[in-house]
């Protein structure tokens, strides 16, 4: 029994990180060509795929009923295209509309198959949610060929998906098919899709494209670190949802994996070091106190102008009631002094030094410069 | 076709809906010119040039780049799109941006080396952004990213450059810089066409100019062309440019607007 545990265990991690890897890298496609919930449409549409080569083959066989699958999802988004192209219908009105039909006739013909008397069809409603315990080795190997198809196809044409995702306008002028590049990439998605729907389901699936490309996008300013720390985050939430599904009974993949997607989301956009939301509230931060002892330096230097008879010296109470912002007046007067443009005499009174005095000049200037 | 042109367009009609947004326009380029196309908002001027590059679908007419059709012609002519219509957060590098230009020569799969990096950096040289090369593209000025397109276009080593609005929104020290290429272009032999807002330079900046608003008006030489008579036509007299330039010269008559001089 051991034995088994650890089989399964070892058969749903090591699929899931394949998944994560596949998805990932893709997602960052789908991410950057801002179309997110084109994902979605095209899972939601593999549903009725699904169903009916169940219906037609009566097989459960992943592999004909993911072909099911991506023949639906690949037709579901060739309609959103077509749509898009020929109507005034927005993109995402037409993939909500494609959504909700192809996963509403899903619906409809699972729930028909499911009252029948056929025992076969037991275990069909999985793809809906996913079910990780429940992948065999066959599950693997089709990850592994759909995938490495994928990534290779990726690899290939890496230079014209940049360059037709970036500026598809100029790409075009440079003779490169924008309805090439547009079908390939939405291939790769649906094959990326495909691979993921015994595991996640066909309804959390997207979420396996978009959250790791949006983490890896906070972390880095290049395409090709994108793609990878996008596949090493689908990887590493795909694992740790997977085990915790399989560690806590009646808990479904999806969303186990989802969880942990979203935990890795929500720790990039608070931690990563120049997008982040705690970087760019310090570096506001930061631009704040700078400019307040920009401030303080020229109170200083005008109290001194005003002050002829050469009394330059003024105490931190004279100094605080002619000062026009706030903040503590301590910590501010020691980072004037750490800059050396401020000192303290030794009857405790502050003073501009040369170098302050200087500073002054030149900012006021600048301000003359602005106006 | 005429072979002497570098653009031969013949009765070029582009309508998206009912309405044509450009309606029967003849545009000819004679090769080492620099040709502003000038227009009121709406009047096509981007149109035509995305309808000479094949982007958009001609209604009706049709395009020779000396002498042949755009698809056979494409290596001739080098494009400046509007630096508005791409996501500048996008994750990639200034460098990578400007190596754009030569993937067309390069054609399917075949990935830049270092000559075409040479290249690139030639360009960001001539642009005055070598140092930038290695940064990311969000971190540019309107300016600078105006400059990168044209470097971008520059590798492309083409004979004809097309150019959707190069000043638009960029500092004056850009603006400079980019006309001292464009003139360094043209003393090469090279053809430039850039869709023009600012009237004020036109005379200054080209040696001809075409009058757009969804017919042409007029084109030719700027000292024949850009009278106030057929700016008026292309402008239908709403323009206080034209006032400006009445009342500053004498010989004019004076505007209606009851302004005495």
């Amino acid at each position: 029994m051991i034995f088994l545990a650890d089989y399964t265990l070892k058969i749903v991690a090591l699929g899931s990180a394949l998944l994560g890897i596949v998805a990932g890298s893709l997602g960052t496609f789908a991410v950057l060509r801002k179309q997110s919930l084109l994902g979605d449409s095209i899972s939601h549409a593999a549903l009725p795929g699904i169903v009916l080569a169940f219906m037609i083959t009566g097989s459960k066989s992943s592999l004909i009923l993911l072909l099911g699958a991506a023949v639906a999802g690949w037709i579901g988004s060739y309609f959103i295209l077509g749509i898009i192209r020929h109507s005034r219908i927005s993109s995402d009105g037409a993939q909500g509309v494609i959504l909700s039909v192809f996963f509403g006739i899903g619906l409809l013909l699972l729930t028909y198959i499911q009252s029948q008397p056929n025992a076969a069809q037991a275990g069909l409603d999985k793809y809906l949610f996913g079910q990780a315990a429940a992948l065999l080795k066959e599950d693997l190997w089709i990850t592994v060929i759909f995938g490495t198809v994928a990534i290779i196809c990726m690899a290939l044409f890496w230079k014209e998906f940049k360059l037709m995702t970036f500026d598809p306008i100029y790409g075009q002028s440079l003779g490169f098919s924008e309805r090439a590049t547009d079908l390939m990439i939405t291939a790769l998605i649906v094959i990326a899709i495909v691979t993921g729907l015994s595991t996640v389901g066909v309804i959390l699936m997207s979420s396996m494209l978009i959250a790791p490309a949006s983490a890896a996008r906070q972390w880095t300013n290049k395409m090709g670190a994108m793609v990878v720390l996008s596949a090493f985050f689908g990887a590493l939430g795909g694992v740790a949802g997977a085990l915790l599904s399989s560690l806590i009974p009646n808990l479904p993949t999806g969303p186990a994996i989802v969880l942990c997607l979203t935990a890795i989301v929500i720790l990039s956009l608070l931690l990563s070091p120049n997008r982040g939301i705690l970087a760019r509230s310090a570096q506001r931060y930061r631009n704040r106190f700078a400019f307040s002892l920009q401030k303080l330096l020229l109170d200083l230097y005008h109290l001194e102008e005003n002050h002829t008879d050469g009394e330059r010296a003024h105490s931190i109470k004279t100094i605080s009631l002619i000062r026009s912002r706030e903040g503590n007046i301590r910590i501010a007067l020691q980072a004037l002094e750490s800059n050396n443009w401020a000192t303290q005499t030794d009857e405790k009174l502050w003073t501009l030094t040369q170098d302050g005095r200087i500073q002054a000049e030149k900012l006021l200037n600048k301000g003359e410069e602005n106006l | 076709m005429n072979k002497e042109l570098a653009i031969d367009a013949e009765d070029i009609t582009i309508a998206y809906h009912e309405k044509p947004v450009i309606w029967d326009v003849d545009f000819q380029v004679p090769p080492g010119i620099m040709m502003a196309i000038v227009g009121p908002n709406g009047a096509g001027k981007s149109t035509l040039l995305k309808g000479i590059l094949g982007l958009v679908k001609l209604t009706a007419g049709k395009v020779g780049i000396f002498g042949d059709t755009y698809e056979r012609q494409r290596k001739l002519v080098g494009y400046v799109p509007q630096r508005t219509g791409v996501d500048w957060d996008f994750p990639t590098t200034v460098l990578d941006v400007v190596l754009m230009g030569t993937y067309g020569r390069l054609g399917w799969i075949k990935r830049p080396g270092k000559t075409e990096i040479y290249q690139a950096t030639e360009a960001l040289e001539k642009v005055g952004m070598r140092d930038y090369s290695t940064r990311q593209i969000s971190q540019l000025s309107g300016g600078q990213q105006q400059r990168v397109f044209l470097a971008r276009a520059l590798t492309q080593d083409a004979e004809i450059f097309l150019m959707d609005e190069p000043f638009q929104g960029v500092d004056a020290a850009t603006e400079r810089t980019i006309i001292a290429i464009l003139k360094e272009l043209k003393h090469a032999g090279k053809t430039v066409v850039a869709v023009h807002h600012d009237l004020q330079t036109v005379p200054e900046y080209f040696d001809w100019v075409t009058l757009l608003n969804v017919r042409r008006i007029a084109g030719g030489p700027v000292k024949e062309i850009f009278t106030n008579e057929n700016l008026r036509k292309t402008y239908g007299g709403k323009l206080s440019f034209l006032e400006e330039k009445e009342s500053s010269s004498p010989v004019e008559i004076t505007p209606s607007k009851g302004e005495q001089p």
